[in-house]
């Protein structure tokens, strides 16, 4: 892979807390290598912040690479930026050239608050899995874990959805700021398996009802959430979700 | 000499015994005991839950946004466990075995065969809270094999077993938070122990969000911290990981042991230039079927597809040919070393091996040709492949996409190249057979203690030790203490020492963003960072390790004198918490190389030039140095040493031999 070196120019929004309105200020770097990752553009960025003076700007990150889902930018009007199946700290700056002009926001919706800059309250999510994303099992409770055997395709599949990362990308990409995907997610992960299923219909109701208190919006089926999400987190989880819905909400009607 | 209160008794019935006679705290008392858990990974998480399961109040904090993001989530390649499901000769005694070995001989038996013991248990409640591990067709569950070992005992969901896990116990402590039983505090940080009457009482929290110091008491306080790898600069560790939780127990009379003993990974992807904020690991499954390799011309410039097999040194294979590319990472890393040192390394920085798929891409091709009941002499070499490379992608598949990602090279066509990385803390808290500190009501689990891995921890046992710790031993060992607490009611928040513990943090505080130097927290990390990779990091010596002191001194008071944190206290302010970090990790540095200098003996990871074989290979002196250095903080830059012996009642220690 030939390197090259570039001189970007910045757009990004600044925010002091929650309860101030924020604004875009404009900031340039220059010789970033495009070996760097898009994260290490910014500790460029702010070192020179730092030296200058001024405060460097705020965003969330941890592992940077790819898997706690802590990172979270909106770059030129995608979340995680333009590679596709990508998280913010896995993008690499060899997806910009010399002379760009890039924009970075936070996540956008409601129930993901601005705490500075581009940090945002996520915590919404925790309150969806405590509201039933999980199996009621007490430590020590278990059977041998080969005395229960499970299809390997439906193993799979369960695995593919429990890939989710908790990013919220999904949200920040849908014009209703809907966190289907995400719920579908943890919902398909346990109904797919057998240990999932005496909680099945209570788990996708109680999931649901507190998606809707924190306040996302509906689902109206644009797909924006898959074409983004870094996980490949298949659109076809919403299906499964609002076939469980219907059907918990059938046997709760009786 | 220290005391771990090893229960007496024959090795496989002590945590039997243990257990049938600790004492027990009943149902009614535990709704009144409360718990406080730092850190949200595989041992904290599992801690909080299992405790919140039992009855207990439990508090739990973790430094980022939610609990599901602890470091644990990034752990790649398996979880050990002694299922012996492959009927390949696995044991509880053989895990045990393996584990001593492992470590070089500088492990405590007791605990590393209640390790083995609980290992089972393990695989068993996470398959019931629907980790959806590797399978089989016929819907059992799959294994692989790991470095160090000659069984295949690892259970493992993808490349992405650590975050699997990590979701079941963040699940499983979720419900607990919506049960009531547990509270959780993300976005805090630990910054304090609070002693009352010789007792961990409590701690204090900085809200991360506000900058606001908050007093939190417990009848107990479990550090589960993590380990302590970016003392480096440069680690696989997530950007957050930290001592400062760890350090701050140690300033309150808990010992560290082993600080030297860290782990340095041998396959990780090198660094590309002065920008690199972190290492990214290459999971050591991968050394299942991969082949570590470099030419056998020094400063061959050629790509690597250009040279021929024959000009090729498969130099593992050829210096260990029992295990080959699986032997442990410590002799892994150390034969890369030399090899790149020697002359012979490749890529653009000549710091760099090959590690190389294509030899098990062609074997995997041939089986699934073999499978489908076809001709192999009828098949192109091109289809052969191809099939090759689908099972290598569902074995590995995230792995090679994070090294393109990475590098913008693709593994399926050329081999990756890899080098060292440091990865993992052995050292940490010392801590007694029930997971006790030197300091009484606190406790120490997952990486954040010393105890089960020795000078050297083999793979997958680190998500074991987490979850075994967590689960299975702390609800049995915090009884055994809180049984004598349920006279005590809980403490007031207002008490003298909370008062006096918020004080001296929020003088810390003060005085750091006051002092408004000229250089960033960035700069002084990363110095630091190479002062300990260049002279405690591979390879060590006596003079090197003085002269890292001397400079780790000179850094710590330049760090304090020209500091520059910008911003205030009272806000959310990521330079003023990573400064804090920065100021333990140079103190611990100190404490790193000291421990390294006192140890002149190779053992593990720790490996002092002055102390090797004829080969090269690591020699230990078991008459010297059969110990754990655990040191007492004895105030600024001083420290005393304690020891605790080691027995070896079953195993016989040996040189290690893996040729
Ligand atoms: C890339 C990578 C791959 C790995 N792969 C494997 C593998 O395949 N198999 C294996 O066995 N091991 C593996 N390991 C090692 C293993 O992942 C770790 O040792 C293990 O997960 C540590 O778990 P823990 O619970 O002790 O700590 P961590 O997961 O590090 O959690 C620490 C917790 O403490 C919190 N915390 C820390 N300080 C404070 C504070 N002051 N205040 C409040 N909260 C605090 C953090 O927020 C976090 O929640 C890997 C490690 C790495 C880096
Ligand atoms: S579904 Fe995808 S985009 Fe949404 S939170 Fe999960 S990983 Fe992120
Ligand atoms: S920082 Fe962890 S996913 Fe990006």
């Amino acid at each position: 892979m030939e390197h090259y070196n570039m001189n970007l120019n910045l757009k990004v929004w600044r925010q002091k807390n929650s309860k101030t309105n924020g604004e875009f200020k404009m900031y340039r770097v220059e010789n970033i290598s495009s070996e760097m990752s898009f994260l290490e553009m910014f500790d460029v960025l702010n070192e020179q912040l730092i030296a200058a003076g001024d405060e460097p700007i705020a965003f969330d990150h941890d592992c940077r690479e790819g898997i706690c889902g802590m990172c979270s930018m909106y770059i030129n009007g995608k979340p995680h930026g333009p590679w596709q199946a990508n998280t913010t700290c896995q993008l690499h700056m060899r997806a910009f050239k010399d002379g760009d002009t890039i924009v970075v926001e936070p996540w956008r919706a409601n129930a993901f608050p601005v705490i500075k800059d581009l940090v945002v309250d996520r915590s919404a999510f925790d309150r969806i899995i405590q509201a039933g994303g999980y199996v009621s099992v007490n430590t020590g409770n278990a059977v041998d874990g080969n005395a229960i055997p499970i299809n390997k395709d439906n193993a799979d599949a369960a695995f593919a959805a429990a890939m989710c990362i908790g990013c919220g990308a999904c949200v920040a990409a849908c014009k209703n700021s809907s966190a289907m995907l995400f719920l579908s997610a943890k919902v398909s992960h346990l109904a797919l398996l057998p240990q999932g299923e005496p909680e099945r219909h209570s788990r996708v109701l109680n999931m649901v009802a507190q998606m809707d208190k924190e306040g996302f919006g509906a689902c109206t089926n644009t797909g924006a959430c898959e074409a983004t999400c870094p996980k490949e987190i298949s659109i076809s989880n919403i299906a499964r979700l609002n076939q469980e819905y219907l059907s918990a909400s059938l046997v709760a009607e009786k | 000499m220290l005391d771990a209160k090893i229960p007496s008794g024959n090795l496989d019935n002590k945590w039997t015994d243990y257990k049938g006679h600790c004492k027990l705290v009943n149902p009614a008392n535990k709704r009144k005991l409360e718990v406080i858990v730092v850190g949200t990974g595989l041992a904290g998480a599992s801690a909080a839950a299992s405790l919140g399961e039992l009855g207990y109040k439990v508090k739990v904090f973790c430094f980022q946004d939610s609990p599901r993001r602890a470091h644990s989530i990034a752990a790649q390649g398996g979880i050990n466990a002694a299922k012996n499901y492959q009927n390949d000769g696995d044991s509880v005694f053989r895990l045990f075995y393996d584990t001593i070995k492992g470590g070089d001989y500088r492990a405590r038996e007791a605990n590393v065969h209640r390790l083995a013991e609980v290992s089972v248990n393990i695989i068993d409640q996470c398959v019931a809270q629907g980790v959806p591990f590797a399978r089989e067709y016929g819907g059992l569950l799959s294994n692989r094999s790991f470095g160090g070992t000659q069984v295949q005992r690892t259970f493992y969901a993808a490349g992405q077993t650590g975050q699997q896990l990590l979701i079941g116990a963040y699940q499983a402590l979720e419900r607990q938070v919506a049960l009531g039983n547990v509270t959780q505090y993300a976005r805090h940080e630990m910054l304090e122990i609070v002693m009352v009457d010789g007792k961990a009482r409590g701690i204090i929290a900085r809200n991360l969000v506000s900058g606001q110091l908050e007093r939190h008491f417990g009848h107990a306080v479990l550090l589960c911290s993590g380990g302590y790898g970016n003392v480096f600069y440069l680690s696989t560790n997530a950007m957050g990981s930290n001592v400062t939780a760890a350090w701050k127990a140690h300033k309150q009379g808990a010992y560290f042991a082993n600080p030297c003993f860290t782990q340095i990974h041998p396959t990780c992807i090198p660094v590309s230039g002065d920008h690199q904020s972190k290492l990214t690991l290459m999971s050591e499954s991968l050394r299942n079927d991969g082949r570590i390799w470099v030419p056998k011309k020094q400063g061959d410039n050629r790509k690597p597809n250009e040279i021929p097999e024959e000009e090729r040194d498969y130099y593992l294979e050829r210096r260990y040919p029992a295990f080959g590319n699986l032997v442990p990472r410590d002799v892994a890393s150390r034969a890369a070393k030399e090899r790149c040192d020697a002359g012979y390394g490749v890529g653009s920085s000549k710091q760099a091996v090959y590690l190389d798929y294509a030899a098990a891409i062609e074997r995997y091709g041939r089986t699934e040709i073999t499978k489908q009941g076809r001709d192999l002499a009828s098949v192109s070499k091109e289809e052969i492949i191809a099939l090759g490379k689908d099972v290598v992608k569902e074995k590995y598949g995230n792995l090679f996409d994070m090294y393109e990602k990475i590098t913008g090279e693709n593994p399926y066509e050329v081999p990756m190249r890899i080098y060292p990385a440091v990865h993992y803390t052995m050292g940490g808290l010392w801590v007694d057979y029930e997971l006790m500190t030197t300091v009484k009501g606190l406790y120490a689990l997952g990486e954040a203690n010393f105890s089960d891995h020795g000078a050297n921890r083999l793979g997958a046992s680190a998500l074991m030790q987490g979850l075994a710790d967590g689960y299975f031993v702390i609800p049995y060992t915090i009884g055994n203490y809180l049984a004598d607490e349920i006279y005590n009611k809980p403490i007031s928040t207002e008490h003298e020492a909370f008062a006096a513990a918020e004080k001296a943090v929020a003088d810390r505080l003060k005085t750091l963003i006051n002092i408004k130097g000229n250089t960033s927290v960035e700069t002084f990390h990363k110095r630091l960072g190479k002062i300990i990779w260049d002279k405690c990091g591979m390879a060590r010596n006596e003079e090197g390790l003085k002269q890292a002191i001397a400079d780790v001194q000179q850094l710590k008071k330049e760090f304090w004198s020209d500091v520059k944190i910008p911003g205030a206290i009272d806000e959310f302010n990521p330079e003023l918490d990573k400064a804090g970090r920065v100021a333990d990790f140079i103190e611990l540095g100190e404490l790193m190389c000291k421990d390294a200098l006192n140890r002149n003996e190779s053992c593990g990871g720790h490996f002092r030039e002055e102390s090797q074989t004829e080969d090269g290979e690591a020699l230990r002196h078991d008459d010297q140095y059969m110990y754990v250095a655990a040191w007492e903080y004895a105030g600024d830059s001083n420290w005393n040493l304690h020891k605790e012996e080691l027995k070896y009642e079953v195993i016989k220690p040996s040189q290690r031999n893996y040729k």
